[in-house]
């Protein structure tokens, strides 16, 4: 039992010391609230870009459709949290939050109420929405969420004609929860799952002619710290010990076939 | 000291790059004078109905003065910012003469900001309510250039003009692919009016507004302008094909085009062994359709093989429905390889009721990207490493028992070479 303890005790600190990547999805403590954008897009094409941990805020109307996109990597888990404060006087609403990636598929959600119904003169709505493990690499035929850009649309699905129209106010949070290297596949994409990189790169490698650059860009949106390469995960720890651990344990069993000490048969000072 | 000196230089860098990169999220750089200037036009109901007292204890013609005022004096330079009015001179009765009444107060180009304000303090409100028309001449007005285009437009009745139904004349104005948006407000609007600012709206991917009190009014306009500023791709107009064999020919890029409820739509796109096809399309459902729909995206080899396919349905109220696909191509060891045509067919499954209008087809919206293409995984998990306690309980399972067969390989060996 003790072994046990000290050994996932071992693991827990060399996975913290070999855990900087979980920590690069944070922004920078000193860009906070007040950097945080306060307008949404109306289509995929101008989403409003948001960083993960980074509450945006905007103003709309009821009826609207707002579109956000962050950017989440491999390994990462994105909850996004949406609340939706709703006009003094309305009927009953329903909104609905829904997440789509790169390709703009949507992107099923594990947990969380992505569809809320406001009772009748309700103050706000919430809704939520928690991703599938974003993974490095996977066959082109699944619908697996990728690293690169996801898109939140948020609006409401059901409402009085009445109401729309009407202001109101929306927050967005959206924060990732590291999985780690349960999540750690094989493979991983050349380029992140980002709208239009081709064509930005392009541009990118090509600043000559300053008339071709294009300041437009369908996303421009990365990680803090950049995309993972992909090649670390903590099985190269659990893989490591358990090798050693093997070591210890051959050694263990040869000691054991050859007894304690000198063999017994052996008469001493032979 | 020059170390530290550096690093502090890299950390003020660092967050200057920041807050920059917070402070317009749009993340490209707003201020490159190479991107085409962004037009607006505002186009404002001076019907007689704009006399009514119900804004904020003010007339409606007061409040939409106030806006006006404020959102030029907060219009960013490079926005081409001009206004029209409709109904402002005929107050006639001549539903001919009314219906005609619409005129560029202050012409789309860079803005003087005394001059407009001084143009709008001269309205008053006078006649009928020409939308249709006043919309058709704002989007002449608004043609020529690169860049976004905008057309705000506020009123407080429904068109008196009709046959000419403004929602039909947004559609057009839409289906001409020059990327025109109309967002609309209404002043206290009844229920008819707002239903047809929403049509509008809608068929231009635009927003509406429901207007009751005078800063809400200010700040949507206000923002609505500022978000014209915002630089964004310009879709280029394609037209698909009904079959492969006569599809374009398209590059990475972000493409337009209309499909009809029913119709297919059919794409060609080069790619190279060892590169990545990444398609995604998008429908938008710019009139009233049926709660039920499905977009079809399918990649197809020049012999009519489906490689891979993208498919969304879904039900409810909602803007677009998009869906995508990627094809890696494998690298081949041949050099003598070319690059396939691979054919991109899109089909929808959009309806809508008896009485509305099919064509222009719904707006679709094809984004293409042309990639390195990924390193094939040879296993499950990350390099093929192991995780968990049972690695760790096989692993040392393992050694133990060779260790012991080992040790007992060892002394039968010792046993054997000695009765030797």
């Amino acid at each position: 039992m003790r072994i046990t303890h000290v050994l996932s005790g071992a693991l827990l600190a060399l996975g913290l010391a070999a855990g900087p990547a979980a920590a690069d999805s944070s922004p920078s403590p000193g860009a906070t609230d007040d950097g945080a954008p306060t307008r949404a897009g109306t289509s995929f094409r101008t989403a409003t870009e948001i960083d993960q941990e980074q509450q945006a805020t905007a103003s709309g109307s009821t009826g609207d459709y707002l579109y956000w996109s962050f950017a989440a990597d491999a390994g990462q888990r994105p909850n996004i949290r949406a609340t939706v404060k709703l006009p003094d006087a309305h009927g009953a609403q329903t909104w609905q939050l829904d997440v789509y990636d790169g390709l703009r598929r949507r992107q099923a959600c594990q947990y969380g109420a992505q569809t809320r119904t406001a009772a009748e003169g309700a103050a706000t709505v919430e809704a939520a929405c928690v991703l599938r493990t974003v993974r490095a690499w996977s066959e082109p035929w699944a619908n697996d969420p990728l690293p690169g850009t996801y898109y939140v649309r948020l609006t409401v699905v059901n409402a009085a004609p009445a109401d729309l129209g009407l202001p109101v106010s929306a927050e967005v949070r959206v924060e990732s929860k590291e999985i780690g290297g349960s999540a750690a596949v094989d493979g991983s994409l050349a380029q992140p799952l980002v709208p239009g990189i081709s064509v930005a790169s392009d541009s990118a490698a090509d600043p000559g002619e300053d008339g071709s650059v294009k300041s437009a860009v369908l996303s421009s949106i990365e990680p803090d710290g950049g995309w993972s390469s992909g090649w670390w995960s903590d099985r190269w720890v659990w893989t490591a010990v358990g090798g050693a651990l093997a070591a210890l344990a051959g050694i263990g069993g040869y000691a054991l076939t050859r007894g304690p000490g000198r063999p017994s048969r052996i008469p001493p000072g032979a | 000291m020059i170390r530290t000196q550096r690093l502090a230089a890299g950390v003020c860098a660092l967050l200057a790059a920041l807050t920059a990169g917070i402070a317009f999220p749009a993340g490209a750089v707003a201020d490159e004078t190479d991107q085409a200037a962004p037009k607006v036009e505002l186009v404002l109901d001076v019907s007689g109905s704009m006399r009514t007292r119900d804004i904020d204890g003010g007339s409606r013609m007061a409040a939409a003065k106030q806006a006006f005022n404020e959102v030029l004096d907060a219009t960013p330079e490079e926005v081409q910012l001009g206004i029209r009015t409709l109904g402002a001179n005929y107050p006639g009765d001549d539903r001919k003469v009314g219906c005609k009444d619409t005129e560029q107060l202050y012409p789309v180009g860079p803005l003087n900001r005394t001059e407009a304000k001084t143009a709008v303090a001269t309205l008053a409100p006078t006649g009928w309510t020409p939308i249709g028309p006043a919309l058709q001449q704002a989007a002449t007005d608004l043609d020529g250039g690169d860049g976004t285009r905008r057309i705000v437009l506020i009123s407080d009745g429904e068109d008196t003009c009709q046959p000419l139904d403004p929602c039909e004349v947004a559609r057009e104005i839409a289906a001409k692919g020059i990327g025109l948006t109309i967002d609309t407000l209404g002043l206290v609007p009844d229920a008819k009016t707002r239903d047809q600012l929403i049509c509008i709206a809608d068929a231009t991917g635009g927003t509406y507004t429901s207007v009751q009190h005078k800063e809400e009014l200010t700040d949507r306009v206000g923002e609505l302008v500022d978000r014209a500023a915002e630089p964004v791709v310009t879709p280029v107009a394609t037209e698909g094909a009904t079959e492969c064999a006569k599809a374009p020919a398209l590059k990475a890029g972000l493409y337009t085009d209309r499909e009809e409820f029913g119709q297919q739509r059919w794409y060609k796109v080069d790619l190279n062994p060892g590169q990545e096809l990444r398609a995604s399309v998008s429908v938008a459902a710019d009139r009233a359709v049926n709660p039920d729909y499905g977009v079809l995206l399918r990649a197809v080899t020049v012999h009519g093989r489906e490689i891979v396919r993208g498919e969304a349905t879904g039900n409810g109220r909602t803007d677009v429905l998009s869906t995508g696909l990627r094809y890696p191509k494998p690298e081949s060891d041949d050099d003598t390889v070319t690059a396939e045509s691979v054919c991109l067919q899109v089909t929808n499954s959009f309806s809508a009721a008896a009485g509305v209008k099919t064509t222009p087809g719904l707006p679709l919206e094809l984004t293409l990207d042309v990639v390195d293409g990924p390193s094939r995984a040879s296993d499950v998990a990350a390099f093929g490493l192991g995780r968990g306690w049972w690695l760790l309980g096989a692993l040392v399972l393992t050694g133990f028992v060779a260790g012991l067969l080992w040790g007992w390989l060892s002394r039968w060996r010792v046993a054997v070479w000695r009765t030797n």
